[in-house]
């Protein structure tokens, strides 16, 4: 295992090259002229205009922009915003908002999402299966803005308006994430529930369910011993990749909650064409990707034997 | 997909006595793993369900347990080894766990204590090195050793009937004849009673008491072993021993029943054989259904013209 690690760990490295210049690419090639952009309606002189395309080192060929990227970043250096701020003190500053909300959506998409599950692939065709069925059919075939503001108008304001929950900012502590985690996780939340409830009772239906049966053990020990520990392994391989997905912050729920996270300094960074705070956010989260889906394979190995990777 | 009710399983009807084994032969799909299960209680409800009868376990009707009551049975006295060790052991827990498990839930013995027992079990169903292998998982054996694991686990708690479903079937030839073997040993060294199931008359022969042949959810004929053997009293049966292929015969084509089995939706009127019965004679096959003849001394058969079967022979 430990060897395994280390390989995906090199791999990452070539991965890691690959994806960001993709993004230079990408960003370097966007329509428009920041410069101008930052000016708005007004035209600078000339001059201005050039000093700052020298400045920014804009005139550069591309591959020599994205070589200069890559070197100042080893040096901790993220450059900074066509506003004169250091891209690393915006990165600090938004991240941990939205790795809360992240915490927050996870939690509430692994609790409500895997007992959910359960409960329904326990009594296939029972109430609860049903309401599981319709309301997880619901959620994932809504827009989440349609989700969002659903939630933000139905349940956020009478909440707010009694003091219980804010519905709007992160002054209120942990209290001001529930309602944005909650839409944020819903979608996910829908799936890992539907993945969670057709696992297990497939699981259910399997050869060695029927041993466990036949060996005279407690239904109890049938349902946890012998079935929800196999029924978690695809439900994990999700788990994981949504962990990645929550953590690159939310461009519609930070917007709607108005949570100045990463989704909402990525949204408007694409608006200005800041090219180096749009690079630097994906080129973290490309990181954050990469590290959650090694860490999906090891729980994969751990869960399941039949699954060695030396 | 069009709904209904299969009737897997009719009328069928079978004793055990300690230490004997009864052999339990039907081409697949004619019922004998539904019937197994319903016997253990594991039979999947819904979509099975046991509409009437009864299972006698030294006098008691184990259908009118409670299921706390039938849970303690399993296992302990009646217990299971399945067709596929592969699938029907859990992959993701070492053997000698499922092994303990018996131990640890109906002896509440410790984990230690059942590791060590389990180590002994694996011992004695001849799992080379079973100290070094208790902690490996089942996909890291072989499939005779797997079906091995099986019985060590079955047997764990010294179980009056073992129901084993076509435990060999899966399994290569050579690897066939040991795990036979080794039932046969352990049936008689504990005088259990065995139920074996199968679809190949080719393994009962040595190890049978009696045979029950099961066709379209019913028993057809029923009989010591060697009687069977030296002189069926059902076409069907007859047709069973005629396609097994014999050293003699060398060359020949195989004799094969005409025709398949039915479908349990539409199971045959009167005698479900009589679509592919070489005996039928129309007015009655058809029309009126068998039931369980005395046929002998400890023998039945379902076949309304049972002694002409007996008698001649028409193949
Ligand atoms: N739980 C169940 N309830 C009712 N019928 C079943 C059940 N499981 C399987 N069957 C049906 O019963 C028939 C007999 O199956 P089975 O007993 O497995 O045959 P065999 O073991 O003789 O090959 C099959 O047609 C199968 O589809
Ligand atoms: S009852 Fe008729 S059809 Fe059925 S087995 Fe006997 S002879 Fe054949
Ligand atoms: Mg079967």
């Amino acid at each position: 295992m430990g060897r395994y690690v280390a390989r995906r760990l090199l791999q990452m490295i070539p991965v890691f090259f690959g994806t960001t210049f993709l993004i230079f690419f990408a960003v370097f090639t966007l329509p428009g002229d920041p410069v101008r952009a930052l000016f708005g309606d007004r035209r600078p002189p000339q001059e201005v205009i050039d000093a700052i395309r020298e400045k920014y080192g804009l005139d550069d060929p591309f591959i020599v922009q994205y070589g200069k990227y890559m070197s100042n970043l080893f040096q901790g250096d993220f450059g900074v915003t066509l506003q004169g701020r250091d891209v690393l003190d915006v990165l600090s500053e938004a991240w941990p908002i939205s790795i809360k909300l992240a915490v927050a959506a996870f939690a509430i998409e692994v609790i409500i999402g895997i007992v959910a599950g359960v409960l329904a692939g326990l009594r296939r065709g029972s109430f609860i299966d049903n309401l599981v069925l319709v309301s997880t059919t619901i959620v994932v075939s809504l827009p989440i803005f349609v989700i969002g503001f659903t939630v933000a108008l139905l349940i956020g304001l009478p909440l707010a308006r009694n003091g219980i929950l804010p519905s709007s900012g992160v002054g209120g502590g942990w209290r001001s994430y529930v309602l944005p985690g909650f839409v944020l996780a819903s979608v996910s939340l829908a799936y890992l529930a539907r993945l969670t409830r057709s696992s297990l009772s497939e699981n259910l239906r399997s050869d060695y369910v029927r041993t466990a049966t036949a060996k005279g053990l407690p239904r109890s020990r049938v349902v946890i011993r012998h079935t929800l520990r196999n029924s978690l392994i695809p439900v994990v391989t999700l788990l994981g990749v949504d962990l990645g997905v929550l953590m690159g912050g939310a461009i519609v729920t930070e917007s709607i909650f108005n949570i100045p996270g990463i989704g909402r300094t990525i949204f408007q960074g694409i608006q200005n064409q800041e090219g180096s705070l749009v690079v630097g956010i994906t080129t973290v989260l490309v990181l954050i990707y990469l590290f959650a889906t090694l860490l999906v394979d090891v729980l994969y190995a751990l869960l399941d034997p039949r699954i060695r990777y030396d | 997909m069009r709904g209904g009710v299969a009737r897997a399983v009719n009328g069928v009807s079978y004793t055990l006595n300690p230490g004997e084994t009864l052999a339990v032969l039907g081409e697949s799909g004619s019922g004998k793993s539904v019937t197994a299960e319903a016997i253990v209680g594991i039979l999947d409800s819904p979509p099975g369900f046991i509409p009437k009868g009864e299972v006698r376990f030294r006098g008691d009707n184990l259908l009118a347990l409670p299921e706390a009551r039938r849970r303690q049975i399993r296992g302990q006295h009646v217990a299971m080894i399945f067709q596929d060790a592969l699938s029907a052991l859990n992959p993701v827990h070492t053997v000698g766990s499922q092994i303990g498990e018996m131990f640890r839930v109906h002896r509440g013995m410790s984990k230690a204590d059942a590791r060590k027992r389990a180590i002994e079990l694996m011992d004695l169903v001849r799992i080379p090195a079973a100290r070094a292998r208790v902690d490996d998982y089942p996909h890291q054996f072989s499939g005779g050793m797997r079906q091995r694991i099986m019985i060590a686990m079955s047997i764990a708690l010294d179980p009056d009937v073992l129901i084993a479903d076509e435990p060999t079937t899966a399994l290569d030839v050579t690897v066939q004849a040991q795990i036979m073997d080794l039932l046969a040993e352990l049936q008689r060294e504990r005088n259990m009673g065995l139920i074996l199931i199968t679809h190949d008359l080719g393994v009962v022969a040595d190890v049978a008491d009696k045979i029950a042949v099961m066709y379209a959810g019913r028993i057809v004929e029923e009989a010591p072993v060697h009687e069977i053997y030296a002189n069926p009293a059902h076409p069907y049966t007859e047709g069973l021993l005629a396609s097994i292929p014999r050293v003699d015969m060398k060359g020949q084509e195989l004799y094969a029943i005409k025709g398949l089995p039915p479908n349990l939706m539409h199971i045959p009127s009167g005698c479900p054989f009589h679509p592919r019965c070489p005996y039928r004679r129309d007015d009655v096959c058809t029309t009126k259904v068998p039931p369980l003849y005395d046929v002998g001394p400890a023998r039945g058969s379902a076949c309304h013209f049972w002694e002409e079967v007996l008698d001649g022979s028409n193949r």
